[in-house]
């Protein structure tokens, strides 16, 4: 586990990857090419790489006219500005005439950093799965990045992929299966469920081990795919395990906590625990920092997990 | 060239009656502007596109996008009138269970190449199909229909930079230029002056004609199709309401529907029987 690489930079690998093999693959960027990673794909295939200029809007629009037209179009930017202004013209020109574009949205959450909160989407997660026929990932690791950009490169139809910009564990390796649509239990575990997607994944498998040497045995689900939402392993998590707990770097209000919620309720009711970004903006400083400050750790977790299993 | 003007103006004559029909049984809809943009519909769907009602999806045709969605009646009057569906159904617009939503769903209406309704978003993605027969050397064209008002979105500005910047060709818009939205003159809501300079700074080609008169409208086509190095803009100086005495340029008609009495006079001042 000794390496460590953004999603981000997994995204832009696995996009040249893809330029090679498929070449009805068309890649928009608005001005952020070096930062999103698509820049690898604009320097080997010039031809198929098209920059929108700082006009998201009109990127999303000329994304659903070239897909309309035959085109498998991944359409980047920063999270904050696809999801965030250019979020109608995802609804009505992508998702509503489902329009074959793959919305790669980097810079997502606060772990942005230092830019501070005008560039940290918490939201996007809750404005993504509120659109319907939206698919939307959010990967944990650079290798289930790449497995999961495939999958959604074959299926036709509009996506959503939350991408980091720090580089985090990778967690996974070839070998290993990552379905879409499919949660990955990543660790077993009977006390309690951690149900996690991105960075998050590895804070829960830290916690699970902190939490072991208390006697505390957690199940770490990584749920890749927030939408269509894998209900079977939440069904299964919430009847073996005694509570259940979401750990995202989003707003707990809309994104992966309220998604699980919305099974657990309908599904089979359990005591629940939601770690992720309380109700506020982010703000400027170092990602480590502003994980402890919004209360997003290993740390927050464990406390979570405890709190929840004292309550019972 | 020549074109048959006569067979034209039956055909728009057909195309505004529809209208009519549609919107008075939806008992909804935008009458206004479907009228206003009708002569140029027709002129597209019967003299110059490169399209198969008998194949809708039919590779290497030409592409529309009303960007005005609104006027949704007229694209779907000639749609059926081209065949697309059958001309019965155009008295379903609005209703439960329709193809014919209230602005155009291309999921559901043979024929229909974009979703539009949202302002400003059409001709976005009207750029993005011409893109799309540019890289793939197709010798497609991509038309689109907006109105006047719409481009007080922001959006068409950043399509018109993209479009001028990529050198679409292959991309003809016109823009149905009748000087009233829904909530009075362009020049009291938000001024869109002046319309043929802006896009000459975007890079475009430009020409200003009748979007009534036929001849000007195929001369502005023809010249259009052969501009080698950017796209253009056919500013079309129309008037709300054409053809229907009490509508025409009435900001009030853009979006309200005739009753029965307001139509029978509507289709007998075309030349039709209610």
């Amino acid at each position: 586990m000794a390496d460590k690489i953004s999603t981000r930079q997994a995204y832009g690998d696995a996009l040249v990857k893809l330029g090679r093999e498929k070449k009805d693959i068309i890649v928009m960027d608005a001005d952020l090419s070096k930062s999103t990673m698509t820049a690898g794909f604009k320097a080997e295939f010039p031809d198929r790489f098209f920059n929108a200029g700082i006009a998201e809007s009109n990127m999303m629009g000329m994304a659903a006219g070239l897909a309309l037209s035959g085109k498998t179009v991944f359409a980047s930017t920063f999270a904050m500005f696809a999801a965030g202004r250019a979020y109608e013209i995802i609804r009505n020109s992508i998702a509503y005439p489902k329009a074959n574009v793959k919305i790669c949205a980097t810079h997502a959450g606060i772990t942005v950093g230092e830019d501070g909160a005008s560039h940290q989407c918490i939201e996007d997660l809750a404005l993504m799965r509120v659109i319907p026929g939206m698919t939307v990932i959010h990967p944990a690791d650079a290798v289930s990045t790449e497995k999961l950009l495939r999958q959604i490169a074959e299926e036709e139809g509009p996506a959503y992929v939350r991408l980091g910009r720090l580089s985090i564990p990778v967690l996974y390796d070839e070998n290993t299966p990552i379905e879409l649509g499919r949660g990955n239990c990543v660790r077993d575990g009977g006390d309690a469920t951690v149900i996690a997607c991105g960075l998050m994944v590895n804070e829960a498998l830290m916690a699970a081990e902190k939490l072991e040497k208390e006697g505390i045995s957690l199940r770490v689900i990584d749920m890749h795919t927030i939408k269509p939402l894998d209900e079977e392993i939440i069904v299964k998590a919430a009847s073996e395990t005694k509570a259940v707990i979401t750990a995202e770097e989003h707003s707990v209000i809309g994104g992966l906590g309220s998604a699980v919620a919305e099974v657990i309720v309908k599904k089979c009711p359990v005591k629940m625990a939601m770690v992720g970004v309380q109700d506020r903006f982010g703000q400027s400083g170092k990602p480590p920092l502003l994980m402890e400050e919004y209360n997003i750790t290993a740390k927050d977790i464990v406390s979570a997990v405890k709190d929840t299993l004292n309550s019972l | 060239m020549a074109i048959n003007v006569e067979m034209l103006k039956e055909k728009a004559r057909d195309i505004r009656i529809d209208i009519i029909r549609e919107v008075c049984s939806a008992g909804s809809g935008h009458p206004g502007g479907s009228l206003s943009a009708a002569d140029i519909i027709t002129y597209l769907y019967f003299e110059e596109m490169n399209i198969d009602p008998k194949d809708p999806d039919k590779k290497g045709r030409d592409r529309f996008v009303l960007s005005k969605g609104h006027a949704a009646p007229a694209l779907y009057a000639a749609l059926a009138e081209r065949g697309y569906f059958p001309k019965e159904t155009l008295l379903t617009l609005r209703q439960i269970g329709s193809i014919l939503q209230g602005h155009p769903d291309r999921k559901k209406v043979p024929g229909v190449d974009m979703s539009t309704g949202s302002l400003g978003q059409g001709v976005s993605a009207a750029v993005g199909m011409a893109l799309a027969d540019q890289i793939d050397g197709t010798g497609a064209r991509v038309y689109s229909v907006l109105g006047d008002g719409e481009l007080q979105e922001g959006m068409v500005w950043e399509a018109a930079m993209a479009a001028a910047h990529y050198r679409l060709s292959n991309l003809t818009i016109f823009v149905d230029h009748n000087g009233l939205q829904i909530d009075g003159k362009n020049e009291d809501v938000m001024t869109v002056a002046p319309v043929a300079e802006k896009f000459e700074s975007f890079g475009w080609d430009v020409q200003k004609i009748d979007g009534h008169d036929f001849e000007q409208i195929a001369q502005a086509v023809e010249k259009a199709k052969k501009v080698a190095d950017r796209p253009q803009a056919i500013i079309a100086e129309t008037v709300k309401g054409k053809g229907v005495s009490f509508m025409e340029d009435q900001a009030g008609w853009h979006g309200k529907a005739p009753d029965e009495k307001q139509a029978k006079q509507a289709v007998e001042e075309l030349g039709g029987e209610w």
